[in-house]
């Protein structure tokens, strides 16, 4: 495919982008505007992730996408897909063989090395967005450093509900600084985001944001000495491979009731049975199903 | 016993053969040409040129056949390759005074220099189907051409606001060197100026811009807009050639350009006189043009010095960022993509408050 440059976007417009990345992590937690191209994806699609990973790609890369966890859900195909065939580029759905791994929604279980890029899509990079709609002010919520507002938000689901009722995009603290959302990520992957020794990049797309983490940054998830912030999952073990640490999705599984709960990160579930160990419900795929 | 989902890749291939049966239709029906879309769907291909912000008759045909005719479908097949081409240099800004007119209507006089030309428009047809058109074959060409009536229009129509600004009565409209703001480079910085609104407006969803102009005619920031000129023709496009030194005509582009004259009291910054709206649009489109230059108008309440009423077409925060349609359309319909993770975040957070409340009820009964 020579129609297009390497990994789709011309240089120029790479360059644009890496330093909006370069001056995210010199400012952790910061949203960096940035001139977001229109991509051949839809916006929502990761066209914010889409371009941070372009940018940060070289031939030498491995690549890894996934969606919900998943390396094999349409989506993370698609992209993974649209890497392969702009940019050649080598892809695994092994953790711990990629250097940047694209993610929507999930941070792997296998935890991340130093030289590895984690890019998040980011649909709303404002965690202030849904107490104040207008960006004008929450820039300068930002700059004042005024997050009272936040833990009013927080203090009012206490009252109401006797618990901080954020289940996912749980707002954190980066390095006493910049309030932050970690995209859509359940909560259960919010302890993850510190002191990562990878980098952590998002791109907002069509709200033309990126921001970032540099490795071994702080991070703190927003919470009070009295209700301290708690990671939750699903009370279950993997019911494939047994894992009793790892994010667990639910699958129903007949009309009657029965659910059964498997990890969201697929790649984690297949090296772990393959490795010996059996969940629940393991057995064999038949011959013949894909 | 559960078998994972998967099978994504051999999903995406089998649906993207599927459309691509689908967009065809029954093969005993003549494939569409670009050529008969191009020129038979022409305002279809006005809207995906305007939206999509490239002035290409052709792609915008080809894109309308690729999305099955849906049109913000064309106008993302057109962003996304606009976007991938190189920006060789910026043109000289176009004279619509010079406009070869086709079409030129003034709602505030009568008649004045230049005239009064009604031109291809569906003003004055009467909405009854044609089923004569049904009856593909010869019958589907106009019976009588159009009589040519008093030979060309004039070679340059003056604007009709350049006479009511010779008295004074309208606000000047200085002319300005300063480069204007691309959007399409830059990302948006609010509050925003006029030009960047109006880039935003020429290219924003033809509907939500129409919406927020009708909301204004209803008294949600009205400005009392009158049509004070709309003109449809063809502009030469001229870029300069620094080796050259002079400027050198390398197209024409077809434009519809309106512009209002509104009504204003007076604020306590500026005395009692007409004020503008602007509206610029790619193609024939007029609806788009007059939508345009109403909200335009409306959204430079501050700089008139006029109240903010709280109107949702005043809010140039709440215009700018919900107009563009492949914005809206992709973050809308992004929530189609799988939501399993949060979403079960979600049922163990109901779950979790549901036991609490439930322990709650029956330890007060």
């Amino acid at each position: 495919m020579s129609d297009y440059n390497f990994a789709y976007l011309d240089e120029q417009t790479k360059r644009m982008i890496r330093r909006a990345i370069l001056k995210g992590i010199a400012v952790p937690g910061y949203q960096v505007p940035f001139a977001s191209r229109e991509m051949p994806m839809p916006y929502g699609w990761g066209t914010g992730g889409v371009q941070v990973t372009a940018a940060c790609l070289t031939p030498d890369d491995t690549l890894k996408v996934i969606d919900q966890g998943a390396d094999d859900t349409t989506n993370a195909v698609s992209i993974r897909r649209f890497f392969q065939r702009t940019a050649g580029v080598a892809t695994t759905e092994a953790t711990e063989e990629a250097t940047i791994i694209q993610t929507r929604h999930r941070i792997p279980e296998t935890p991340l090395t130093e030289g590895q890029i984690l890019v998040y899509q980011v649909p709303i990079p404002e965690p202030l967005r849904f107490l104040e709609p207008r960006e004008t002010e929450t820039r300068k919520m930002h700059e004042l450093e005024e997050y009272g507002l936040m833990h009013v938000k927080l203090y009012e689901d206490i009252a109401r509900h006797g618990q901080i009722a954020t289940s996912y995009a749980y707002p954190v603290k980066v390095e006493g600084r910049y309030v932050m959302d970690p995209s859509p990520i359940p909560k259960f992957d919010n302890p993850k985001l510190t002191a990562n020794p990878a980098i952590q990049l998002f791109g907002a797309g069509r709200e033309q944001r990126i921001y970032a983490l540099p490795p071994y940054t702080e991070v703190v998830s927003l919470d009070f000495d009295d209700h301290p912030f708690q990671a939750s999952k699903a009370a279950h073990d993997c019911d494939l491979c047994g894992a009793k640490d790892s994010y667990l999705d639910e699958v129903i599984t007949d009309d009657a009731g029965g659910r059964m709960f498997v990890c969201s990160d697929t790649e984690y579930c297949t090296s772990r049975r393959a490795a010996g160990h059996k969940g629940r419900l393991w057995a064999p795929e038949p011959e013949g199903v894909a | 016993m559960y078998v994972a989902v998967k099978g994504g890749e051999r999903a995406i291939d089998n649906a993207h053969a599927w459309l691509a049966e689908e967009r065809r239709g029954d093969p005993a029906v003549p494939a569409l040409s670009i050529a008969q879309i191009r020129e038979q769907m022409a305002l279809a291909v006005n809207r995906v040129m305007a939206e999509g912000s490239l002035y290409d008759p052709d792609l915008a045909a080809l894109a309308i056949k690729q999305a099955r005719g849906d049109l913000i479908e064309a106008v993302f097949l057109i962003r996304a390759y606009r976007t991938t081409l190189p920006r060789l240099t910026a043109s000289r800004p176009v004279d619509t005074g010079a406009m070869a007119v086709d079409r030129r209507v003034s709602a505030t006089f009568k008649d004045l220099p230049g005239g009064q030309v009604l031109g291809p428009t569906f003003d004055y047809t009467h909405r009854l189907l044609d089923f004569a058109l049904m009856a593909e074959g010869p019958s589907d060409t106009p019976s009588t051409p159009p009589v040519a009536e008093s030979g060309p229009v004039a070679q340059r129509v003056p604007h009709v606001t350049s006479f009511l600004n010779r008295d004074g009565l309208i606000e000047a409209a200085t002319p300005s060197d300063i480069t204007p703001p691309d959007l399409t480079r830059e990302p948006m910085e609010l509050p925003a100026t006029r030009p960047l609104r109006l880039q935003a407006l020429t290219r924003g969803d033809e509907g939500f811009v129409l919406s927020m102009a009708y909301s204004t005619q209803r008294g949600y920031g009205r400005t009392h807009a009158f049509v004070g000129e709309l003109r449809i023709g063809m502009v030469p496009v001229k870029v300069e050639i620094p080796e050259l030194g002079f400027a050198v005509e390398i197209g024409e582009v077809e434009l519809t350009e309106c512009e209002t004259v509104n009504q204003f009291k007076g604020s306590k910054t500026e005395p009692p006189q007409f004020t503008r709206g602007y509206g610029l649009v790619f193609g024939q489109s007029e609806r788009k043009a007059i939508a345009m230059s109403l909200v335009d108008r409306a959204l430079r309440w501050e700089e008139l010095g006029e109240d903010f009423t709280g109107a949702p077409a005043q809010d140039e925060e709440f215009v700018l960022m919900h107009c563009d349609n492949i914005q809206a359309t992709g973050f809308l319909e992004h929530i189609k993509l799988p939501h399993y993770v949060d979403f079960q975040a979600e049922l163990e957070l109901v779950r979790r408050l549901r036991t609490e409340a439930q322990a709650m009820q029956e330890a007060a009964e």
